[in-house]
């Protein structure tokens, strides 16, 4: 487990798992997923913090068949990119057949553990 | 600008080679390209030398003092580190310390050593390419990346599976005469669509190999070139480097590379060219959409139009605009850390003649270009060649 030496980033994680998601928001309208402590596009450093929605839309989206050994047991799986208002996340799509992943389709997000680790990641549910 | 003459150039053969230590590889192109300039490492003032996993593939950091040293000089060297961009980067680094007139003689290269690795070594190495918090943890491998793009691609401009398959059958088909390529094999557009999946939408065959080997450059200022007689009649002219976020999440679009349009703004604007002055091109097609975002990024064509240049026949080598004659890191392979210096090897062996695709550089053209990128291009280096006398 690697987690607990991540503070800022498991309490990102943390916040997730409680259905209490955020990101940042620079001036400028730039959104940030935190750890951060200035927006990488202006410089911005006052962050302000937003809700996170509650369902996102996937961006895009594979199927990896060729894993590194951190998800040797996970393979095959879906990673996506999805847009949750302004902030976009990567995660994984959890029970999915690949031949049903669209882009455009609604998610929601939480916080698994992955099969071969047990580190926690970031993971996608249709929404129903 | 002074311009940063290439004096000499030298590579290993690209393949798989487990048991070659990478100092031995790098000592091989290293020694190459000062024989091919007819200097010795004497004359040696400085040494930039790429590499990405050295310290997970050898178990050995500072690595730069140990590429001098396998060129029999002590002198100063550096590492630069840049991901897959790690020798482009080593040559601007070496263009700009030429130009400074801090130097008169460098070489610059790079050597990547990771088929010791395994495959699942090396997926794992090259995912480290990529944001660890916000990508490696999400899954995403390197192939998955490209993949991600891809798809992102595909549903902002079109294009699909089998326009990326007739890159990979041109590069294959480019490197069929390249004897250093590490794959020296004919392909059809049915084998890429039938190869096995790696990260949909990408399979095996839109994807470059895990190749070790080694390249390098002899790099010489104006005067010194001058002074003794060592002018071969190319030069580097123009240089860029662009940035962008690490992680794609971050990124506005998922379907272009701005760091690749910024870096070739820069060395455009650097050499005084323009796009239409380029006559050929080698550009990073680490998988095969990365060509797409890579000849869209340079401005050689617009959003949307490069994804079919292929299969339309404009980027072969009797069309219109040439790209990876060498065979690409598609075919002729892609040991990381010595890929960007292969490029503006190939583009000044191609631009004197002496490359083995060199028959397909038309006799007026005077301009070539290399194109490297770093992780999912959060890094880009791009550098003119031209023709001197």
């Amino acid at each position: 487990m690697t987690d607990t030496q991540d503070g800022c980033y498991d309490a990102f994680l943390d916040a997730l798992e409680a259905s209490d998601g955020y990101y940042y928001e620079c001036a400028d309208g730039h959104a940030l997923v935190p750890p951060r402590r200035v927006c990488p596009h202006c410089g911005d450093r006052e962050l302000e913090r937003v809700e996170l929605p509650e369902t996102g839309s996937i961006v895009t989206h594979t199927t990896v068949a060729v894993p590194t050994p951190q998800f040797e047991d996970d393979a095959p799986y879906v990673t996506a990119i999805a847009t949750f208002g302004q902030a976009k996340l990567t995660g994984i799509l959890r029970d999915v057949d690949p031949n049903d992943v669209e882009i455009g389709q609604e998610v929601t997000v939480t916080v698994d553990t992955a099969e071969t680790t047990g580190d926690r990641t970031i993971t996608f549910d249709r929404h129903s | 600008m002074s311009k940063a003459f290439v004096a000499g150039t030298g590579m290993t053969a690209f393949g798989t080679f487990p048991d070659r230590r990478g100092r031995d590889m790098f000592a091989e192109a290293g020694l190459a390209a000062l024989d091919d300039a007819g200097l010795g490492p004497e004359d040696i003032d400085e040494v930039f030398y790429g590499n990405f996993i050295g310290t997970l593939a050898e178990n050995q950091g500072h690595q730069g003092p140990l590429a001098a040293e396998a060129l029999g000089t002590t002198a100063p060297s550096r590492r630069v580190e840049s991901a897959c961009a790690s020798s482009g980067l080593a040559i601007r680094d070496a263009v700009r310390a030429v130009r400074s007139g801090e130097a008169d003689v460098v070489v610059a290269g790079g050597m990547e050593r990771m088929s010791n690795m395994g495959t699942a070594g090396a997926t794992d190495g090259l995912a480290r390419a990529a944001d660890d918090l916000f990508e490696i943890r999400s899954g995403v491998t390197f192939p998955a990346a490209y993949a991600l793009m891809a798809r992102a691609y595909f549903d902002e401009f079109g294009g699909d599976r089998e326009d990326l398959a007739h890159i990979a059958v041109k590069n294959h088909d480019n490197a069929l005469v390249n004897d250093h390529a590490h794959l020296q094999e004919e392909i059809t557009v049915d084998d890429v669509l039938e190869s096995p999946e790696i990260a949909a939408p990408l399979t095996l065959y839109d994807a470059c190999p895990i190749s070790d080997g080694a390249a390098a450059l002899v790099l010489l200022s104006p005067s010194y070139a001058e002074e003794h007689g060592l002018d071969s009649g190319v030069a580097i002219t123009g240089s860029g480097h662009g940035g962008d976020t690490m992680a794609l999440q971050d990124r506005q679009s998922l379907a272009t590379a701005p760091a690749t349009r910024d870096a070739a703004e820069e060395a455009y604007d650097d050499a005084g060219i323009s796009p239409d002055d380029v006559g050929f091109v080698e550009v990073h097609d680490c998988f095969t959409i990365a060509e797409v975002l890579a000849l869209e990024g340079l401005g050689l064509y617009s959003y949307g139009e490069g994804i079919g240049a292929a299969r339309r026949g404009e980027t072969r080598r009797d069309g219109d605009l040439p790209v990876n004659l060498s065979g690409g890191l598609k075919a002729k392979g892609h040991p990381v850390g010595a890929t960007g210096a292969a490029q503006v090897a190939a583009v000044s062996n191609l631009l004197t003649g002496i490359h083995p695709r060199a028959d397909a550089v038309s006799e007026d053209v005077t301009v070539g270009l290399a194109h490297n990128a770093g992780g999912t291009v959060a890094s880009a280096a791009v550098h003119v060649l031209e023709v001197t006398r």
